[in-house]
């Protein structure tokens, strides 16, 4: 225990050391004025939009802004599908691996486009060597720089006033450019001098001490890896993601992992303070995810440790805790630490089986993933957070009968319809979906664990892909029509559509007269915000989420206890 | 069409720049690391890679944790048992009780879990101390090496937390068997 609680400490407070200082890194590589990045990278940039056939970086309103956005994203998607669809027809396949099915690829393209990397595939027998380097990794850096365009833009526009939001394209090729290549080729150098492959090679034969033979894949493993965690994509080179001791090999791996996934988007509030001018309001944002975060992990570390109920009562020891579908490198505080990370920060790497984590040790990143705000995905969770804060700022108004305000704009109906929309879709892209699933053949024959867990593991997956996480309870049999098709529009209505109501929140905000601040006006850069913001946030998952979760990993902590 | 151009320049830039540039510098400076840790004997022939795992069913060998794919490194998994699963508790049951058999002074409540549970990887490489320590009976009546030295052997793969702090001590199976064999030869059993 006493030894866990350093492990979480010391990497805590590395992630807030990092944080700092990438969250002014941040402020400047997207900033309106000329910074001196520019003097470095521009020369770069320029290459990227004549190439492009890009002329001007102007500022659009944000109907353009989501335009541009969602014209990127379609060329990505078509380009993505022909590459899986025809990968057996093109080069770098040493492995002969065969063209993708139709349904599959729908699914996959979309994972990957929407940041979320569900994989109904598995990468060692699903991918050649080439579709994991021009699709998956791509992808990773396309998908994460469109969600960190959408979160800065936001912030700009809370921050200024005026019509003009920004131009996408300039956001996004920086995030790319500033952000995301930089310090992936920090991490893969890191990761690969630690042990993780690095080669053209599709995998090599040896012959194993027994005398057996042993084919052994390999790939362009650690250079896929950085990207991965960076851009909270969470898609795993090999099936078991970063369980397999090629993508993870050592504890120095796992936290350096953890780290690459967190920072980001633990650093966008402290950007976001940065931006409206008063860096408490960034702090208390961030204060806010981090104390549910501490409360979730506390909860997914003691029920891991205690261990599985089921064999404890067989008089198994439970010493170790629960080891089943974790790696003995990690054991418990280091698997604990990363499946809460991985699921708050809507990453989906997993480096323990999700599916084999004891009834309330599930319940963790099944609920960070339904709260989709504690972190999130690059640029995307925090504005969600905003949404719950705009959503909190206003039900304090209510209470007290003022007109609520936020950084100086009235809140009125426009912006909190579009909230609300926003706010409602979430759930109903995961109780409507699992409800189809439930009442068909279709979804309930891929329910591979027996019981209660298996409601569990339709609700999961639904979460998963509304929440663009991508991590799954993995026994699930969802390489099917039905979960390729149904899991692909979740994912895109739960990507596309808060993204685009978010951006007209902004924009309307932005076209707003500041209002004087008085004594009267109600402050959001004190701890009696953070409390509210965490009460709303808590309120607003647990009335939406509870029964469902009784239903499920309550109900299967119950039967075995 | 700005959009499908700027979609191709990240294919070129992202897909294949990055990756290739990155394969080249990682051959260069960690070419070890890169190929995937590879180990060989001292005949210099492949016997496997440090990260990965390796089926040992006789009991010459220590062994390692439950691979539901029989450590078949050119794909990854594990069944995904559930705590609830009656399969899992069968098969934890069942491999308890092939342990206990080889070891029948010891009782059920003195197997460490991770030797009778599943890895997430179906490839995990290492075991805990305690299970390599739990295994050094048996592994001693089928090789006739001594108890002290298997505990010396043990002892001298046993990986502690980095730093003191980070992460489970673990023992790297193939490089405890590598060694047991290597001592074995030169003693000539």
């Amino acid at each position: 225990m006493g030894n866990a609680v350093l492990q979480f400490l010391i990497v805590i407070l590395l992630l807030i050391i990092i944080a700092i200082p990438l969250s002014k890194y941040l402020y400047l590589a997207f900033a309106k004025e000329k910074t001196k990045l520019d003097r470095f990278f521009f020369p770069f940039e320029k290459i990227i939009y004549r190439i492009a056939g890009i002329k001007n970086v102007e500022e659009t309103n944000w109907k353009k802004y989501v335009l541009s956005l969602i014209a990127s994203n379609i060329a990505l998607i078509g380009i993505s599908y022909l590459i899986l669809r025809f990968q057996q027809f093109l080069p770098l396949n040493p492995a002969k691996i065969g063209n993708m099915e139709q349904t599959l690829t729908f699914n996959t393209v979309i994972s990957f486009m929407t940041n979320t990397n569900l994989q109904d595939y598995s990468g060692e027998t699903g991918l050649s060597i080439l579709s994991q380097m021009i699709f998956v990794t791509m992808m990773m850096f396309t998908s994460a720089a469109t969600g960190l365009a959408v979160g800065i833009t936001i912030m700009r526009a809370l921050s200024t006033k005026g019509k003009l939001i920004g131009n996408f394209y300039q956001d996004y090729v920086r995030a790319n450019v500033r952000v995301l290549l930089p310090l992936s080729v920090i991490v893969t150098l890191l990761l690969v001098g630690l042990g993780v492959p690095q080669t053209l090679d599709a995998g090599t034969t040896v012959t194993t001490l027994a005398g057996k033979v042993q084919n052994i894949a390999l790939g362009p493993v650690a250079s896929l890896e950085a990207i991965k965690h960076i851009g909270t994509n969470g898609g795993g080179f090999f099936g078991v993601n970063s369980a397999h001791p090629f993508e993870n090999p050592n504890v120095l791996t796992n936290i350096i992992e953890i780290l690459s996934m967190w920072s980001i988007t633990a650093a966008l509030p402290l950007t976001y303070g940065r931006m409206v001018k008063s860096k408490k309001q960034g702090w208390i944002i961030f204060g806010t995810m981090f104390a549910v975060l501490i409360v979730m992990l506390g909860i997914v570390y003691q029920s891991e440790q205690t261990g599985n109920a089921a064999l404890n009562k067989l008089g198994f020891s439970h010493e170790q805790g629960s080891m089943e579908g974790k790696e003995a490198r990690f054991g418990i505080a280091q698997s604990s630490l990363f499946t809460a990370v991985t699921t708050a920060a809507t990453t989906g790497t997993v480096n323990s089986m999700h599916d084999t984590l004891t009834p309330i040790g599930g319940l963790v990143p099944l609920t960070l993933m339904m709260f989709n705000n504690i972190f999130g995905g690059d640029g995307v969770g925090f504005v969600n957070m905003l949404m719950y804060a705009i959503l909190a700022v206003f039900l304090a108004g209510l209470m007290v009968g003022r007109t609520p305000e936020f950084l100086g704009r009235k809140i009125e109906p426009k912006e909190m319809k579009l909230i609300v929309i926003a706010l409602l879709i979430h759930p109903l892209l995961i109780l409507g979906p699992s409800a189809i699933a439930f009442l068909t053949h279709l979804g309930t024959d891929a329910i591979s664990n027996p019981g209660f867990h298996g409601i569990t593991q339709v609700i999961y997956q639904y979460a998963s892909s509304a929440a663009n996480n991508g991590s799954g309870f993995e026994g699930l049999g969802d390489n099917t029509p039905f979960w390729n098709i149904s899991a692909g529009i979740v994912m895109l209505l739960g990507r596309y559509l808060s993204i685009i109501a978010m951006l007209a929140v902004a924009s309307s905000l932005m076209k707003k007269q500041p209002v004087p601040e008085t004594i009267g006006t109600f402050r959001t850069d004190n701890v009696t915000f953070g409390v509210i913001l965490i009460g709303t946030v808590l309120i607003v998952g647990a009335l939406t989420f509870f029964p469902v979760l009784v239903l499920g990993p309550i109900a299967e902590f119950l039967t075995i206890r | 069409m700005k959009a499908i151009r700027l979609a191709i320049v990240m294919v070129v830039l992202f897909g294949l720049g990055y990756p290739l540039a990155m394969t080249g510098v990682s051959q260069v400076l960690f070419p070890k690391q890169a190929n995937g840790s590879i180990v060989y004997n001292d005949k210099g022939k492949a016997v496997g890679s440090e990260l990965i795992g390796q089926s040992f069913t006789n009991s010459k060998y220590f062994h390692g944790r439950i691979s539901s794919i029989h450590y078949d490194a050119a794909s990854s998994g594990t069944p995904n048992y559930a705590p609830s699963n009656q399969e899992m508790i069968k098969r934890t049951e069942q491999a308890a009780k092939e342990w206990l058999a080889k070891n029948p002074e010891k009782s059920i409540g003195d197997i460490p879990l991770d030797l009778i549970t599943n890895s997430g990887s179906g490839l995990d490489p290492d075991i805990s101390p305690a299970a390599a320590r739990f295994q050094i009976p048996a592994v001693s009546k089928a090789t006739g090496v001594s108890v002290q030295k298997l505990e010396q052997l043990v002892k001298k793969h046993t990986e502690g937390r980095v730093l003191g702090i980070f992460g489970d001590p673990h023992v790297n199976v193939l490089a405890l068997n590598m060694d047991l064999q290597k001592w074995m030869l030169s003693k000539g059993k």
